[in-house]
């Protein structure tokens, strides 16, 4: 069975990729999962300097989702590029580097830095992270931002440029749109939803940060339609995203027109949801006669809904 | 490696403490003491999220390694549906995980402070300790004295024990650091800390330990995402050598750190 996707010039073995900021360096997991089986992992969101994020409490647990305010914590590309990127190579990852940049500046110099680097294949442009003020949220809420972004890397690297969306927007296939328009090779979504808790006894928020972004199975049906949407108004490929725990869910993003998806949040639960999924989406190839996983990518037949609505 | 646990009893030892035995051999015969089980009952997304609990004993049986205990306090959903668990039930548990204790040798002592529900990795600490010959006391304080439990298993295992409650119903009346300082005062050998309980706790006893020169193990309970190293959420600042701090993630840098590396904040 062949379950190969595209991105751009990317082949993937298979469309499940590691989401940024749930799966560390990668390196973490490499004792408990064989990283090359991946499709893809996309690193932990990258800026030049190391980053000492935000105090605990960082995570809290809400219905079906948690909310997350980490900050961004990080070694920067440097150490990342002499510490993690060889070890990633000699396991034979697919590695996706999530950048992220104060500036537009920052951005062009992080995918110049990365572009010469032995073993990375794709660059994701953090324009969405909803936790942090510089972490290009600037960029990514507007059509100009996320135009301007994406064409000043483009300009740079011969990688390809997959910009983060945001959900947080009234409109995300507009940005998806401009994205497009500036060259994109693909767009990743979503980042997750803005959000907040309270302690009601202290009347303090759960988190340090006071909101955060709520990620997990919760938030799934939104990305969904935010998928379809976003199908609908660009041609480059979609890496669906949002609370995808089963074989079953990422079925749904692909059929809703996600060439590959991330897992996030799942992967806290299970760290060898890999293989499940894996085998469920074979599972249902089988049960499909379906010999190309691609064959499903956008195949959402809204026909019947449409009659409906004419006749109505 | 992560094991679908059947429950294989669960002792219930008041209204919110429970032991719950589970069915994983494979994880008991890996585990060195201080290490912990991420753990989710139920299958559902209420909790989403596992949740960590030091392994409390080994079990063994006609000299086969049958599975492990956790040793539960109520405080939330997961720690509910483990006091409520019946045997057969699932209960699936990734680990083992993080670093251990590191357990000292004779004639050194080891000195072991637990606060309530830290009472969690002590025993699988002593039994190790007993195998090497070290001496070692228990520190144990809790509420009151009903909440003070396996006295009987760490004194056939030759523990001495200190206790104290808050309540004063059993041995020293206040905080378990209260008879700490008094021996600290009085001991002259070499002497290892080791301590579990609620933060504070922890605080105190590694800065008794430091005035009084002896080194502390501390290990920490954070809010944890993942176990793994993945998330970034379970970080505690540790001390830079330069002054300062940076943040370490407990799951993989900890759960046990040396008392004087860390920043309380």
């Amino acid at each position: 069975m062949d379950l190969s996707v595209r991105i751009g010039s990317l082949r993937l073995e298979n469309p499940l990729i590691a989401a940024s900021g749930c799966y560390g360096y990668g390196v973490e997991y490499a004792d408990a999962v064989d990283l090359s089986s991946l499709g893809a992992v996309v690193s932990k969101g990258l800026f030049l300097k190391p980053r000492e994020g935000h105090p605990p409490e960082r995570i809290v647990e809400t219905p079906a989702g948690m909310l997350n305010a980490i900050g961004l914590q990080g070694i920067g590309v440097h150490r990342y590029i002499s510490e993690k990127l060889p070890e990633l190579r000699r396991l034979r990852a697919v590695n996706i580097i999530n950048i992220c940049g104060s500036t537009l500046d920052e951005y062009v110099e992080l995918a110049r830095i990365l572009s010469d680097a032995d073993g990375v294949h794709g660059l994701e442009l953090n324009i969405s992270c909803p936790n942090i003020k510089e972490g290009g949220i600037t960029f990514g809420c507007s059509l100009h931002g996320t135009f301007d972004v994406v064409s000043a890397v483009k300009k740079v690297t011969h990688l390809p440029v997959i910009p983060k969306l945001t959900p947080n927007v009234t409109d995300v296939a507009s940005i998806a749109k401009a994205a497009e328009d500036a060259g994109a090779d693909a767009v990743s979504l979503v980042n997750t939803f803005l959000a907040m808790a309270i302690d009601v006894e202290t009347r303090r928020p759960k988190l340090s940060n006071i909101v955060g972004g709520l990620s997990g199975p919760a938030i799934r049906p939104i990305a969904v339609r935010m998928v379809y949407e976003c199908r609908r108004a660009v041609t480059i490929p979609i890496i669906g995203m949002g609370g995808i725990a089963t074989a079953t869910d990422a079925l749904e993003f692909m059929i809703a027109g996600a060439t590959a998806i991330q897992v996030g949040t799942a992967n806290f639960v299970d760290p060898f949801i890999w293989s499940k999924l894996r085998d469920g989406i074979e599972q249902y190839m089988e049960r499909q006669g379906l010999s190309r996983l691609a064959d499903i990518i956008g195949s959402i037949d809204t026909s019947a809904r449409e009659k409906q609505w004419v006749s109505s | 490696m992560d094991v679908e646990a059947k429950v294989l009893r669960n002792t219930r030892l008041s209204a919110d403490y429970n032991i719950i035995a589970l069915e994983a051999p494979e994880i008991a015969s890996l585990v060195a003491p201080g290490q912990f089980v991420m753990v989710k009952p139920g299958r559902g997304h209420d909790p989403l999220l596992r949740r960590p609990f030091s392994v409390f004993e080994i079990l063994r049986s006609h000299g086969r390694v049958e599975g492990l205990t956790l040793l539960s306090k109520r405080v939330g959903v997961t720690t509910r549906m483990l006091l409520e668990a019946v045997e057969g039930d699932i209960v699936s548990c990734l680990g083992p995980l993080g670093k251990p204790f590191e357990p000292v040798d004779p004639p050194a002592e080891a000195w072991m402070v637990a606060g309530g529900v830290g009472l969690a990795p002590f025993a699988t600490l002593a039994e190790v300790l007993r195998q090497r010959g070290t001496e070692t006391t228990l520190f144990y304080g809790a509420r009151s004295g009903r909440e003070l439990f396996h006295l009987d298993w760490f004194e056939a295992k030759g523990v001495r024990l200190v206790l104290s409650t808050e309540d004063g119903t059993m041995g020293d009346r206040g905080r378990v650091t209260l008879p700490l300082e008094r021996e600290l005062k009085r001991a002259s050998g070499p002497v290892t800390v080791y301590a579990c309980g609620p933060e504070p706790m922890l605080e105190a006893v590694a800065h008794l330990s430091s005035t009084y020169g002896r080194p502390s193990q501390v290990s920490v309970e954070r809010v944890m995402g993942c176990g793994m190293g993945g998330c970034y959420s379970c970080v505690i600042p540790v001390r830079d050598p330069g002054g300062g701090h940076h943040y370490v993630r407990s799951c993989i840098g900890g759960p046990v750190f040396a008392g004087n590396d860390l920043v309380w904040d």
